[in-house]
């Protein structure tokens, strides 16, 4: 047992020093370290403002309510801010293509993907993740709840897969961006794009966005239907799903894992290297 | 007076060009245009239709009309507050610009509406397209939106650019205008209307917004080319942009001028 934690510690080392470092440099620049905190809080409250205000004109959308859509936004805000934290900045791939810095990751003994990870995890973003962290605690507080074993398993399963489908979202987008090194926005589409539609009930969906975001990219599973299934609304039974597709949201998560790891695959071997 | 209008309009072809080609790039913006069209779509009609067919004065026609109008315009105004000359101003390469013989700010949004003129092809006209022929967009009843609607479209634009050139010549001060940067990516999006029609916002939120260059570019334009508003409205909605044009160009010349007071030049 200690012989495998000293393995473990012993291999996690060079992350656990390249994350100090990363952690030292930004504690580094006080004053643009604060505007950066300052912009990411207001990013969060913008995006909650455009999915309320419209609900404080009407009483439903979707078959959602205020209390309930405030519980969507939640954890999809959550989950989306926690991936961004971690992946996000995956898509700066065709930065480093162009300035053919990428041939460096590629010297180095570790792999491409966690170097990539690890290369600008941001504090910032936490404070991203705390505006979906105090919506939460609302929105459990005025949504009618019966606290048992159910509810909270099925909150803890969708806060635990609501950022690893985003994060697959992102490895995905960066997979893509070695062949589409100059069409970012083709990938933003889907993640940015899925981001805002994790925030909306699937039910208001057409047939085409419902197969792209609810399916393809499996959006709907990050928050609407698990919190359908929660509150027993009849979101799910609206697009002829079962109610209880809630607790599918780990199918989502590795539907999600098995396209990003085959976009990564594929984007990793097109690579060339940027010659030199 | 001519040659200076000539040296502008040179610049203007000269931005048309340069983004001709990024075709890749170009395409990535048409989709990602499409993509939250349908996205906003999907959910204002909903809430229309949860409003029992109008919201605000927006039948489901109007707000057709609203998202795929902006939805086409998002390419040419500038809304993310990035530009090159921030870039210049922070490395201090600013001080060659003011070497030539022609006005800073006028090369610059000269440029920035070249640009955006381009960007009308191949994003906004395919997005407005696409709306058009997927959902259906309703024609302005007044033959006069047409028109009138070109000018406000014109305005939005150019309104867009010397307000970015505004958050650049920060630089002078700040050096480092990132984060100042980023702050205007937030707000400029909400206020213009980008993500709902500002006419749903609480009245007090209404009346911030109101008070900002930012609805003069895009939810006016938007406005008058769906025909929300028509006649008086119209003419009034183009003033107030125009207005806006004005305060903005003379804020510009202004803080240029200070500005390059403060100017250090590093290094060299």
């Amino acid at each position: 047992m200690s012989d495998l934690s000293t393995r473990l510690s012993s291999r996690t080392a060079p992350y656990r020093a390249v994350l100090a470092s990363r952690m030292r440099s930004q504690r580094s620049h006080r004053a643009s370290f604060r505007v950066d905190l300052l912009s990411s809080v207001l990013v969060g409250v913008v995006e909650l403002a455009e999915v309320t205000v419209l609900y404080l004109q009407v009483d439903r959308i979707g078959g959602l309510d205020l209390a309930a859509v405030l519980l969507v936004f939640a954890i999809s805000d959550t989950g989306f801010s926690l991936a961004d934290m971690v992946a996000g900045h995956c898509d700066t791939i065709p930065t480093y293509i162009r300035a053919g810095t990428l041939d460096v990751f590629y010297l180095r003994p570790q792999p491409l993907l966690l170097q990539l990870m690890t290369s600008d995890l941001q504090l910032r973003r936490l404070a991203r993740a705390s505006v979906g962290v105090a919506v939460l605690v609302v929105a459990l507080v005025v949504n009618d709840l019966t606290w048992d074993a159910a509810t909270i398993g099925l909150l803890a399963l969708s806060l635990v897969c609501a950022p690893l489908t985003f994060a697959a979202l992102f490895v995905w987008a960066a997979g893509a961006q070695f062949f589409l090194v100059d069409g970012a926005e083709t990938t933003n589409a889907f993640v940015y794009g899925g981001r805002y539609a994790a925030t909306q009930p699937a039910t208001v969906w057409s047939r085409p966005l419902l197969v792209v975001f609810g399916f393809v990219f499996p959006m709907a599973f990050t928050a609407f239907l698990p919190v359908v299934t929660l509150l027993d609304l009849d979101g799910a039974s609206r697009l002829g799903l079962p109610d209880w597709i809630g607790w599918t949201a780990p199918l989502a998560v590795v539907w999600a894992w098995a396209l990003a790891a085959l976009s990564w695959r594929l984007g990793v071997r097109h690579y060339q290297g940027g010659g030199g | 007076m001519r040659d200076t209008g000539r040296v502008h309009w040179r610049l203007l072809v000269a931005g048309f060009r340069r983004q001709s080609t990024y075709r890749l790039a170009a395409l990535g913006g048409l989709v990602a245009n499409t993509t939250f069209g349908f996205l906003k779509v999907a959910i204002l009609f909903a809430a229309v239709r949860a409003a029992g067919g109008e919201l605000e004065g927006y039948d489901i026609g109007a707000v057709s009309a609203y998202v795929w109008i902006s939805q086409a315009m998002l390419g040419s105004v500038n809304l993310n507050g990035r530009t090159d000359l921030a870039e210049r101003i922070r490395t201090g390469d600013v001080a060659v610009d003011f070497l030539r013989p022609v006005d800073v700010q006028g090369a610059f949004v000269a440029t920035e509406v070249g640009r955006s003129l381009f960007a009308f092809l191949p994003r906004g006209l395919p997005t407005l397209t696409i709306g058009v022929l997927v959902v259906g967009v309703p024609a302005p009843d007044d033959v006069a939106a047409y028109p009138l609607g070109a000018v406000s479209v014109l305005l939005a634009i150019t309104v867009s650019a010397t307000t970015v050139y505004l958050l650049a010549t920060a630089g002078f001060w700040l050096v480092e205008t990132r984060g100042l940067q980023v702050l205007y990516m937030i707000v400029s999006g909400f206020f213009a209307g980008l993500f709902l029609p500002i006419w749903f916002l609480p009245t007090w939120l209404y009346a911030v917004v109101s008070a900002t260059p930012f609805p003069s570019m895009l939810m006016y334009p938007a406005d008058i080319l769906s025909g929300r508003v028509d006649g008086g409205g119209a003419l009034l909605h183009v003033l107030v942009q125009a207005g806006w044009l004005v305060a903005t160009v003379a804020a510009g010349q202004w803080l240029t001028r200070s500005g390059r007071r403060r100017l250090e030049v590093q290094g060299g």
